[in-house]
């Protein structure tokens, strides 16, 4: 390619020209993330070129990739020049990690929260009036329900989908997920499990539509008018229930759901080749997220930030109070929800074959 | 003496069905399309197509067709030469061969690529090693683009080539024609029409290739995003006009290749009537 290279040289000419004057640089940054965080990072990346050239003199654009979680993550593990990846769950991240792709194996520890800078939730969206009378997980199972989910094995946010319903069903049977880990009740456990398999794969009997991903579904459901209930990232429904179509869907809140932790992490394999200012842009994008202003923006798209400090009343409103399990108490973490319930030949596998 | 077309009632069904299915088939989608890019008025349609992301998604779809099409002219041209003027050892397994990429699936020709020229295969490995990324990047999608149509021009002219036998270069080689000369005066002559439908097959589908080059691609905005993803990327952005504008695009490049394709043609007519009309007053 040696159009590239000359291309490359030149443009490496001229930054080293401008440095020369104003020790400024130019600095390309490629952030790979999942579905539903379009409009976020549109916000974010503007914001922070701004706040970025102020603070440090460099100049950082910033490429912006979306698509299904398992699937970004896929394109990174096979090459795609990512320098941060902002993507739907843990795992997806581990798996860049696993193959030695360019990411640390300790890339959760390296920013705080679990290098989540947000969170979010599961929720239901449903049309206006809720016409199927739909108020808590165990109506999605009920006859001529029909459920929109993306698919589990290529979006983040249907894995979600998916163990906040087995949660759910687990605390129906137990009552108190406390005995999930007590050895004394492993015969409860073991018909909960039972039920929740028999739950979920009912769930899946209604599901008309699996999109690849988060993006996919909320389109189908709202663009397309297929469906009755949503089952959704509380971002996307938020979007979709409050700008896109005010007033034409509602947001049901299920007795219980899953805490939702969407990680971010610098892949420095890549970023590394592009040096050292390019490696302080991107280490910089990621903790700029974590401040007031990155809060800010991130309420301003429906995510619950870590930090409500600032941030408006009617905002903070949008979030509801409601029980939040955790993947790492209910599943033993991402690695092992994954191996259980998602790799080949796993539960979901299992109920599909119907 | 009864002759087939003569019954009425036969001949005005079947005008009726075809009009009526190539209404709903082809005329009221396109109308939609236009419809949809219009929605929000002509403001809004203007807006989204001098976005600096559309603009890109242009300029890719027209780099990744004026790189294919020549270079499956040519290969197409070569290939069918060789498949219809020489014998030999696997003649039959090439012509086979050429079909392959008719036969997979678009997605599965983009994943093969991926798994080789991308950073875990072989051959991205070695590449890799000279600082060349093929994969995520417009070179990749090009390569895809080049796998998915090279059969169309090979496929146009070989039974056109072997209809047409070999007498007439035959003959021009016994009375003395060079290698270029028999080829641009015999050859290319004879297979004009062909060659030229299947630059037309070739650039149609380079510029609306979307199955291959979504999955080499990585969806960079403003970077590998060629018009058919961009009309899903926006969809997906919940920007319906955007979407829509788009696609009016890519049907608009489409009318146009068929239009330069008409003028070729009628061209080419003009040009053959000139001829016989020389050798009519000779």
């Amino acid at each position: 390619m040696p159009a590239r290279h000359v291309l490359a040289s030149l443009f490496a000419a001229s930054a080293l020209g401008a440095s020369l004057f104003a020790h400024a640089e130019n600095v390309t940054l490629l952030n790979v993330s999942y579905d539903p965080t379009r409009e976020l990072y549109q916000q974010y990346n503007k914001a922070f070129s701004q706040w970025y050239q102020k603070e440090s003199g460099d100049s950082v654009s910033i490429q912006q990739s979306n698509g299904g979680s398992g699937s970004q993550s896929r394109s990174v593990i096979e090459g795609a020049p990512a320098d941060v990846v902002t993507l739907a769950l843990a795992y997806d991240i581990d798996a860049i990690a696993d193959r030695n792709a360019g990411v640390p194996k300790d890339w959760q520890k390296q920013l705080p929260d679990n290098s989540s800078p947000y969170t979010s939730t599961i929720v239901f969206l449903v049309r206006k009036g809720n016409p199927k009378g739909i108020h808590d997980w165990g109506d999605l199972t009920k006859q001529g329900v029909e459920v929109i989910t993306p698919n589990p094995k290529t979006s983040g946010g249907a894995r979600w989908n998916f163990l906040a319903a087995w949660s759910w069903a687990l605390k129906q049977k137990l009552g108190d997920l406390g005995k999930l880990h007590d050895p004394r009740y492993a015969e409860e456990m073991k018909a909960a499990t039972a039920y929740a398999r028999d739950y979920v794969r009912d769930l899946f009997k209604n599901a008309s539509v699996l999109d690849s991903g988060a993006r996919g579904s909320t389109n189908t459901f709202v663009k397309n008018g297929q469906g009755d209930v949503l089952i959704a990232w509380e971002s996307d429904a938020l979007l979709a229930s409050e700008k896109l179509d005010k007033g034409n869907y509602e947001i049901v809140v299920p007795s219980l759901s899953i805490l939702t932790e969407p990680p971010v992490a610098k892949v420095e394999g890549n970023v590394k080749r592009k040096g050292e200012a390019a490696e302080k842009a991107a280490d910089a994008y990621l903790k700029h997220l974590y401040s007031p202003e990155g809060q800010r923006i991130i309420a301003d798209n429906y995510y619950r930030p870590r930090n409500t400090d600032g941030i408006p009343q009617q905002e903070l409103r949008l979030f509801p109070k409601l029980e939040l399990v955790n993947v790492d108490e209910v599943f033993g973490g991402w690695a092992k929800a994954q191996k259980t319930f998602f790799a080949d030949g796993g539960v979901f596998d299992q109920l599909q074959q119907r | 003496m009864q002759r087939v077309g003569d019954s009425l009632p036969v001949k005005w069904t079947l005008i009726v069905l075809a009009l009526v299915l190539t209404a709903l088939v082809l005329v009221v989608p396109l109308i939609e399309i236009v419809r949809q890019a219009l929605a929000g008025g002509v403001g809004e349609l203007l807006d989204n197509l001098t976005n600096t992301y559309t603009l890109s998604a242009i300029w890719l779809t027209l780099l990744i067709a004026v790189i294919t099409v020549p270079l499956n002219v040519l290969f197409g041209t070569v290939l069918a030469w060789l498949v219809t003027r020489f014998r030999f050892l696997g003649r039959r397994l090439l012509q086979t061969l050429i079909d392959i990429p008719f036969a997979v699936s678009p997605v599965i020709a983009g994943l093969v690529y991926l798994l080789l020229y991308g950073r875990n295969g072989w051959l991205g490995q070695w590449l890799a090693g000279y600082d060349i990324q093929l994969m995520f990047a417009w070179p990749g999608m090009v390569l895809v683009t080049l796998f998915v149509t090279s059969p169309f021009v090979a496929r146009e002219l070989i039974p056109l080539m072997q209809a047409q036998g070999r007498q007439e270069e035959e003959a021009a080689v016994s009375l003395g024609a060079r290698g270029a000369q028999l080829f641009y005066r015999i050859t290319l002559p004879n297979i004009r029409s062909g060659l030229i439908y299947g630059a037309i097959l070739t650039n149609a589908r380079a510029m609306g290739e979307f199955g291959a080059v979504s999955v080499v691609s990585g969806m960079i905005n403003g970077v590998t995003i060629s018009l058919p993803l961009q009309v899903e990327q926006l969809y997906q952005d919940y920007n319906t006009v955007g979407s829509f504008v788009s696609a009016l695009l890519l049907a608009m490049l489409a009318v146009l290749t068929l239009v330069i394709k008409g003028l070729l043609e009628w061209l080419a007519e003009r040009r053959q009537q000139r001829h016989s009309k020389v050798a009519e007053d000779v």
